[in-house]
């Protein structure tokens, strides 16, 4: 069954130079146990699309779908604030910037306890545990006294660490991950999307990989949506993208890799005739 | 046996740190004495996580900090800031690009200011000059000419980093720092400023120091390539030699760390997960 | 980040690829007047600063009669609609028979000129100090600002009132003593800005490029910090007029008979009871001028500082 299922999703930011659409008609689906990676360089509306699942887009946005469904809800049609409510639980999140997610005024066994008071009905002593037991699962080392720390008192991967393990306190059916390793070191990266992927599978939960790194999808996914511009540019399952790339934007953004070099030059986007590519500059 | 470019010996830098009204301050050893010689029109690429020093070195290399100890050669000549305040002769010789393309160019500068700047400071050249020197600069860089009487907002992330470019080539530099140029761009971006990067090398002759924590692209635009962890070279040879033999603990898990987009490892991973 | 400049929200969706948008000077008014004109009451203080400014420059034209001249048959005239007014003499007369409208007409020149002053020699000398203690810092900063929080220890009035009482009454020493009492709000801004840009990348690289210090100061980093210096430019302006009445008020300033809004406001104390007129219509100017300007300065701080730009 679906978890999560999108279909024919539009968003649009009303500016003053006219109207952007960010996505344009994207629709998507993940399953139980399921990592789908959605990968895209930026202004692709990769993170759009699911800011706008969440409920978290400013005013400005218009968003349009012929349906948005989570555990067979519709939510289309909820006011964003009880969609939040209601997707809050079942459906969480982590973000780029590890640090600047947690707030900073207050210990990170206090946040956790927090998003544990909001969404359970724990008492003080099993919050407590819990919290030490969540510390525990994502790799934090000496849990218990952990809990006192504040977040400017730990590395940037740590600080992901707690993000995640707030994102998984009320073991939730999909994780929706925006760039999570994006800001880290490579040594730290591995570590965090190990974990990710660990957890991910010793719960069932569904996954959401937003990146912009073909490494990151090729290390975690089950299946790719490929989006350009706000469009869907192909979806695959991880092999057979990799193997045998059906449209011309994802064969240009492996081409693209250093380590795909054949020649002493890079192969750019105008070489695969891309109706609309970036700009590309005067190449000879 | 051709021009040595760039030379260092034993270079370190300390950083001291509080000692204020309570107790003494602590010093921290950014770098812990750096060697390495250069040849004029090779890339050395050096590669570290964060805080390794490695910006610590590109600064006290584009002569902006002086290094604690150790000595600093440009084209065989020793290099004091300490002493002597740098000549244009010097100062021309390196240049730098910086990571972040918003933060380099000064907001308030058009684009043909922020290229004739430089000129206008160390050259004695007519106004007509300096305008048609820093023309040609910038259709060289792959930008138009009419975009020469814009601000910096203007333009995306990847046309910055090719002004920043251009900025640093308008004094002739034999050797050119970049200070991770690409890792705040897209993939595509990415592959034109490299290709972009590989043909001016070419065509002046440059010497590159390029800085990244990219595996994959210092394995495709390096010559040599230093490997460092908390202020020391941990690994330091040709591109050929690390990659194939690495010797340190540490290169070897930095390795084995970056994640790998071909089809075999994918393959690996499935079956792993399969079973 | 990349479209601070532009009206776009989408900010954080950055859009790569080079949609290069043709921003000329124009579309960049254009663009401080739509943030400026979102906020309504900034629009009203700016009419209203306008009207002032027009009133001021054209005094001569404007006013029904010369501010000194003293109307033998006209001590204490009330207003024109109170029952014993003239139409000759709108808001009345004070206590020597002078127009009340007219002085306070030509008032509206002093009070201008008086903020124009203060702001501009607090603005260039705060400036220049506090871009010298931010860029070298060390031992000169730590003098400098130790220099400024003891001015700012003091109440701002009561340092003027010394500084008035060293140098001696009048117009043009209160004007001084106002403006240095100003001018460390704008070395700390200052300061600060400076601080902060300094270590931007464009300062290292321009420095890269062999520039020299005054250079980096003046033409590379000074310019990116003046969003701030004009907001509190616009507020202190007001303050300058406000403490600039004050000192009148106290016999310290402008001196009888110019027809200052504070002097004339102390030369009608022993009235207040009487003649409700001669208080009141001074109070009014310089009340609705403060706060015209106050509000203008709040809509120039929501239009330039791009922290506040609403998406």
């Amino acid at each position: 069954m679906a978890l999560l299922d999108i279909k024919n999703l539009t968003v649009e930011f009303d500016t003053a130079g006219g109207t952007l659409r960010a996505v344009d008609g994207v629709s998507l689906s993940v399953t139980e146990r399921e990592v789908l990676a959605i990968v895209g360089e930026s202004g692709s509306g990769k993170s759009v699309s699911m800011l706008a699942v969440m409920g978290l887009l400013p005013w400005t946005a218009k968003v349009t779908a012929d349906s948005i469904t989570f555990l067979g809800r519709d939510i289309l049609n909820l006011p964003p604030a009880e969609r939040r409510r209601i997707v809050g639980k079942d459906m969480a999140m982590i973000f780029q910037e590890p640090v600047a997610s947690l707030n900073p005024c207050f210990t990170v066994g206090f946040q956790i306890d927090e998003t544990l008071k909001m969404h359970t009905d724990l008492n003080n002593r099993q919050r407590r545990d819990r919290t030490v037991e969540l510390f525990e699962a994502v790799g934090l080392p000496n849990a218990s006294d952990r809990l006192g720390a504040f977040p400017h008192q730990m590395s940037g991967g740590q600080c992901q660490r707690v993000m995640i393990a707030m994102a998984i306190a009320c073991n939730p059916k999909l994780l929706i991950a925006d760039e999570p390793t994006t800001a880290l070191d490579v040594t730290i990266q591995r570590q965090i999307l190990d974990l990710l992927v660990s957890i991910q599978a010793e719960k069932g939960m569904g996954m959401i990989m937003i990146t912009h790194d073909m490494g990151v999808v090729a290390e975690t996914a089950d299946r790719v949506v490929v989006q350009y511009k706000g469009r869907k540019m192909e979806e695959a399952d991880v092999l057979s993208l990799f193997e045998n790339p059906k449209s011309a934007y994802t064969r240009a953004l492996l081409a693209a890799l250093p380590e795909n070099a054949t020649g002493d030059r890079l192969p750019t986007m105008v070489d695969f005739s891309l109706d609309d590519a970036p700009y590309t500059g005067a190449r000879p | 046996m051709s021009e040595i470019v760039l030379e260092t010996r034993g270079i370190t830098r300390d950083y001291h740190i509080g000692g204020g009204l309570f107790g003494a301050g602590r010093t921290i050893n950014a770098l812990k004495g750096i060697d390495l010689t250069l040849e004029k029109g090779k890339t050395l690429a050096i590669v570290g996580e964060s805080g390794c020093g490695k910006s610590t070195l590109a600064r006290i290399i584009t002569m902006i900090d002086a290094p604690t100890s150790g000595e600093l050669l440009i084209d065989g000549a020793k290099v004091d800031i300490t002493k002597k305040r740098l000549d244009s002769e010097m100062r021309r010789k390196v240049q730098i690009v910086f990571q972040n393309p918003y933060g380099s160019l000064n907001p308030r500068q058009k684009i043909g200011d922020v290229l004739m700047e430089p000129l206008i400071i160390n050259e004695n050249v007519p106004e007509a000059e300096r305008r048609e020197r820093a023309m040609a600069m910038l259709t060289k860089v792959g930008l138009q000419p009419e975009h020469f009487n814009r601000y910096p907002h203007m333009f995306s992330g990847g046309q910055r980093q090719r002004i920043a470019i251009a900025r640093a080539l308008m004094l002739n530099p034999r050797l050119l720092v970049l200070d991770e140029p690409v890792s705040a761009l897209d993939l595509s971006v990415q592959a034109q400023v490299l290709n972009l990067l590989a043909d001016l090398q070419d065509e002046f002759g440059l010497t590159f120091v390029f800085i990244s924590h990219d595996l994959s692209v210092v394995r495709y635009i390096a010559d040599e390539v230093m490997v460092m962890y908390f202020g020391e070279a941990v690994e330091y040879g040709t591109r050929d030699e690390v990659f194939q033999n690495p010797q340190h603990d540490y290169t070897k898990t930095l390795f084995a760390a970056t994640p790998r987009a071909d089809v075999e490892s994918i393959r690996k991973r499935l079956a792993a997960k399969a079973a | 980040m990349a479209t601070t400049n532009t009206k776009d929200p989408n900010a954080a969706v950055g859009l790569e690829g080079g949609t290069v948008i043709a921003v000329t000077r124009r579309a960049r008014l254009a663009e401080f007047w739509y943030y400026f004109s979102q906020n309504r009451g900034a629009v009203i203080g700016l009419y209203i600063f306008a009207a002032i400014v027009v009133i001021a420059v054209l005094a001569p034209l404007i006013a029904p009669h010369s501010p000194s001249v003293q109307n033998r048959g006209a001590f204490l005239l009330p207003p024109a609609w109170e029952t014993a007014g003239s139409w000759s003499f709108i808001l009345g007369t004070d206590a020597v028979g002078r127009d009340l409208l007219s002085r306070l007409i030509y008032g509206a020149r002093f009070s201008l000129f008086i903020g124009v002053v203060v702001v501009s020699v607090a603005v260039s000398v705060g400036i220049i100090v506090g871009l010298v203690a931010g860029y070298f810092r060390g031992a000169i900063d730590t003098v400098i600002m130790r220099m400024m929080d003891i001015i700012l220890a003091f109440p701002s009035l009561l340092l003027a009132l010394v500084l008035v009482a060293i140098l001696g009454p009048g117009l043009v020493n209160a004007m001084i003593a106002i403006a240095l009492v100003q001018q460390p709000h704008y070395v700390r801004l200052t300061r600060a800005a400076v601080m902060g840009e300094k270590g931007r990348e464009y300062v290292t690289a321009a420095r890269v490029a062999g520039a020299s210090n005054l250079r980096l100061m003046f033409k590379t980093i000074l310019p990116n910090c003046t969003a701030p210096l004009i907001v509190q430019a616009a507020l202190s302006f007001s303050t300058a007029i406000l403490d600039a009445a004050a000192l009148g008020f106290l016999g310290m300033g402008a001196q009888p008979p110019t027809p200052e809004w504070g002097t004339m406001l102390a030369e009608a104390r022993e009235f207040i009871l009487r003649a409700w007129w001669v208080v009141t219509f001074p109070g009014l100017a310089i009340l609705i001028t403060v706060l015209a300007i106050n509000l203008m300065g709040d809509g120039l701080r929501d239009a330039l500082d791009p922290k506040l730009k609403r998406s």
